[in-house]
């Protein structure tokens, strides 16, 4: 079946089988080998990419179902070599170690702030329980997202930070 | 001006490899993608122990896209034994074929291998694949496998019971005779015997990224990737096994997902990998699912654990005995039949313990291989000997810290050689212990427990202590030599000043997540007097870094970080060569510090004309490239390989090491895991 979609911003039309996973698809025929596989069976979230703005696991998604769709994986967050403000976090509180998580778990909080600007651990937690991580425990993963979350926030909304807000 | 005032040693750096992960720039085995590539699919069994009695394989081998489908009996010829190489006290191994020629010992073992252009292609042709079994009895029970009777995972060994390894305190000189000190208890109505058997559960280790191989065989030089903890040893074991020069091989760990023990092996998927490729004359690759990966990848743990200690009615303990029993699985790993016996040394942990025992029997049965899984023997050492102690002080009725107090060595009594032959160089459990106290408000918890109790609070409260003793880093030592380990336990490191003043350091050791490009570049900023930025860390490629033995048992900064200093310590000596030249000075007159060569001691009146501004390393680099004034080789490069001297080797039939022999691999005494729930 022939399928559109968007990649990173560039348009890709490529014939693909009906049972192609969309992770297959992006790491074998548009060569997004940013975006990993951990177990294919969607319990941790390594392969998290975003379809049209919202999260997903694409080894649970069918490429011929990204059809038309808008996806963006770890390697079009950063923009002129700017770091997104997560993946800024995630280096500066030493929230990875391997790092084969580290695409999915990126991508996940990315989702998570957008849902929730300003979430507590315990929703961070919440938000991230499809994602696993190996090596570090989670505790600075929280705490990177929380940063991240606080960093967006002032970005985002200057105007209405109070005068002399610390934060 | 750029010489390091603050040490880079200490400070909380940002890691240098996290540039490529949180980008997706990274480098897994699986991204590869190299010309005229195949891709294997791997045809395991479905049954623990089962006689084949015949394949088909002509459906698979009709597939579009299937290049060639093996059996066993197709590569019986080229296929050799997996190594085994650290087999405690014995000489001969059971064999361990790569794959399943006539007969399966556990579910996962590999009985066919399919060819093909494409993953999917090749998935879809090893469903073709028929293997016809008879199902045999499999031995799944670790006592009944050492009964009279049972069936025997291999024949040829007459019986399931690999080996037997015995230390007993008063045989090595360590302490004193368990069995009568035991014996003695149990008769003494001031003394208490506690019993109790604990169970290690077999576990799977379960890196993030699954295992994966790539193979290229189309040069003089077959070159090999693998997702693996130990490019070295994967080397030299493929060479031993295949036959193959060393010269003619390369193997490459690049980005490492994870290995936690579990990619601590020689794979017999790495093997056929390479058989494939060699047969085929072209490049394959072979990545595993997360299923294959959790019944094929070697398991960890799984040990019966009988251990009985002895105290008076006051507490003091007076002796231990530890009977293990260890599933070794059925083959032998890299390390299967070490890892029960590295309990041996610290089950006596942190405890003064008069009198003890230790017996490991090694059980095969029709289960997946064990091998190092996370502190290999000595998490389940630490777990049974913190259990015995609580168990001891319920039927004591004592507070269960006091009694760990009453016991402990205590601070004026370092060093200690404990009854398992280790000798603690320090440690101080009453500082650790207060200062634990305070940070959980111990005593506060205690009357928060008790007031609970006495109200019967629907939500009551638990408290957990647990100390343990960890002997790491693991470098050459008697130990070593005593059980027969295969490798030396030294580390590797070279260090390359670049004519642009950059440096390059390479180590032998094989990251796949500890951050040594960070933690690497920090010791030669500090030793050479170069930023953090200026230094490149190169490791997990034979090419660039031809020794080494990789990274496991927290062995990789105190053995292959104490090889960086010394190849610092020998670029420093051959830097201060070329700095005398320019100070016009004797050698012995310039000092080094802080990156900067200058006069130890300026003479009044001397008249040095580069004396106003000391030489760094990197300017010496520039120098010794520009070669303008001096015969000495135009290069700074220097190896050092980490080892320890003198290195006395007992034979291998005398597997009880004596006292404190054992120095020399590092032990590290932490005090102080506590839950609370």
């Amino acid at each position: 079946m022939r399928i559109t979609v968007t990649v990173d911003g560039t348009s890709y039309t490529d014939d693909v089988e009906p049972r192609t996973l969309l992770v297959h698809y992006l790491r074998e025929q548009v060569g997004k080998t940013g975006t990993v596989i951990g177990c294919d069976t969607s319990n941790c979230g390594a392969c998290t990419v975003h379809l049209n703005g919202q999260s997903v696991k694409s080894c649970s998604v069918l490429a011929v179902q990204a059809d038309a769709a808008d996806i963006t994986t770890i390697e079009g967050l950063a923009k002129d070599g700017q770091l997104h403000p997560v993946q800024q976090a995630f280096h500066t509180h030493h929230a990875l170690q391997c790092g084969y998580c580290t695409p999915g778990m990126i991508m996940q909080s990315i989702d998570l702030l957008t849902e929730n600007p300003d979430p507590s651990e315990e929703a961070v937690r919440h938000g991230l329980e499809g994602n696993l991580c190996r090596c570090t425990g989670y505790q600075n993963i929280v705490r990177a997202v929380q940063d991240a979350a606080g960093k967006v926030r002032a970005a985002q909304t200057p105007a209405e930070q109070p005068a002399g807000s610390q934060s | 001006m750029t010489s390091v005032a603050e040490p880079e040693v200490g400070k909380a750096r940002t890691r240098k490899e996290d540039a490529r992960l949180i980008t997706g720039r990274t480098r897994w085995t699986d991204n590869l993608v190299l010309a005229g590539m195949q891709h294997i699919s791997m045809v395991r069994s479905p049954y623990a122990s089962a006689r084949i009695t015949g394949a088909h394989v002509e459906a698979a081998r009709a597939m579009p896209g299937v290049s060639a489908v093996y059996t066993g009996a197709d590569l019986d010829a080229e296929q050799s034994g997996l190594p085994c190489g650290w087999p405690i006290n014995a000489d001969d191994t059971p064999p361990r074929h790569v794959f399943a020629v006539d007969t399966v010992r556990f579910a996962g073992e590999i009985v066919a291998v399919v060819v093909a252009r494409t993953a999917v292609a090749a998935r879809d042709a090893a469903d073709a694949v028929e293997i016809d079994y008879e199902p045999l009895t499999p031995v799944l029970d670790l006592e009944s496998a050492l009964s009279e009777g049972s069936p025997l995972v291999h024949a040829e060994m007459g019986s399931n019971k690999w080996a037997f390894f015995p230390f007993d305190a008063a045989a090595a000189g360590s302490g004193g005779d368990a069995t009568v000190a035991i014996a003695a208890a149990e008769a003494d109505p001031d003394q208490i015997v506690v019993k109790r058997r604990f169970r290690q559960q077999r576990l799977i280790p379960a890196f993030m990224e699954p295992r994966s191989v790539v193979v290229d065989p189309t040069s003089e030089q077959l070159t090999v990737w693998s997702s693996t903890q130990v490019p070295h040893i994967l080397k030299t074991m493929m060479s031993v096994t295949l036959g193959l020069s060393e010269s003619k091989l390369r193997v490459i760990a690049p980005d490492v997902g994870g290995g936690f023990g579990g990619k601590l092996q020689v794979t017999p998927e790495e093997v056929l990998s390479v058989l494939v490729s060699r047969r085929l004359g072209r490049p394959v690759k072979w990545t595993e699912t997360r299923s294959e990966s959790l019944v094929s990848a070697h398991h960890g743990r799984d040990q019966i654990q009988d251990i009985t200690i002895a105290a008076k009615r006051d507490g003091t303990i007076t002796a231990l005995r530890a009977e293990l029993i260890a599933d070794m699985g059925a083959y032998f790993g890299l390390f299967t039949p070490a890892v029960p016996v590295f309990g041996c040394f610290i089950f006596p942990a942190i405890y003064k313990i008069p009198a003890y025992l230790f017996t490991c029997t090694d059980v095969m049965t029709n289960k997946t291989p064990t091998d190092a899984y996370r502190g290999a023997g000595r998490p389940e050492a630490t777990f049974a000997i913190e259990r015995i102690v609580d168990e001891l002080a319920v039927e004591l009725g004592r507070e269960p810290l006091e009694l760990r107090e009453q016991n402990w060595i205590k601070n004026t009594e370092f060093p200690y050689t404990n009854a398992g032959g280790l000798t603690y160089d320090s440690g101080n459990y009453e500082a650790a212990t207060e200062k634990a106290k305070e940070i959980f408000d111990y005593d506060g918890l205690r009357a928060e427990q008790r007031r609970r109790r006495e109200a019967k609070d629907p939500v009551q409260l638990g408290i957990g202590i647990s100390t343990f003793t960890e002997m790491c880093g693991l470098a050459p030592s008697r130990l070593l030599g005593a059980l027969g380990a295969g490798a030396g336990g030294w580390e590797h490191a070279s260090v390359r000043m670049l004519a642009t003043g950059k440096v390059e350091v390479v180590t032998g050791s094989s990251p796949h997540g500890q951050g040594h490009e960070t933690a690497w570049s920090q010791i030669a900023a500090d030793q050479l007097g170069v930023p953090f930025e200026d230094i490149e860390v190169l490791h997990g490629d034979t090419q660039s870094s031809p020794k080494g033995l990789d990274t496991y048992g927290s062995r990789s900064l105190p053995v292959g970080g104490i090889a960086l200093v010394k190849a610092c310590e020998k670029v420093v000596a051959k830097a201060k060569r070329v700095a005398a030249h320019l100070l016009e000075a004797s050698e012995d007159d310039v000092e080094f510090d802080a990156g900067r060569f200058s006069f130890a001691a300026p003479t009044p009146g001397c008249r040095s004309r580069k004396s106003r501004s000391p030489p760094s390393c990197r300017t010496i680099s520039r120098r010794v490239w520009n070669r303008r004034w001096t015969p000495m080789p135009p290069s700074i490069r220097r190896t050092s390989l980490f080892h320890m001297a003198p290195i006395s080797v007992p034979p291998r039939s005398t597997p009880k090491p004596a006292g404190s022999a054992f120095a020399s691999t590092f032990v590290w005494t932490t005090w102080a895991k506590w839950s609370i729930r």
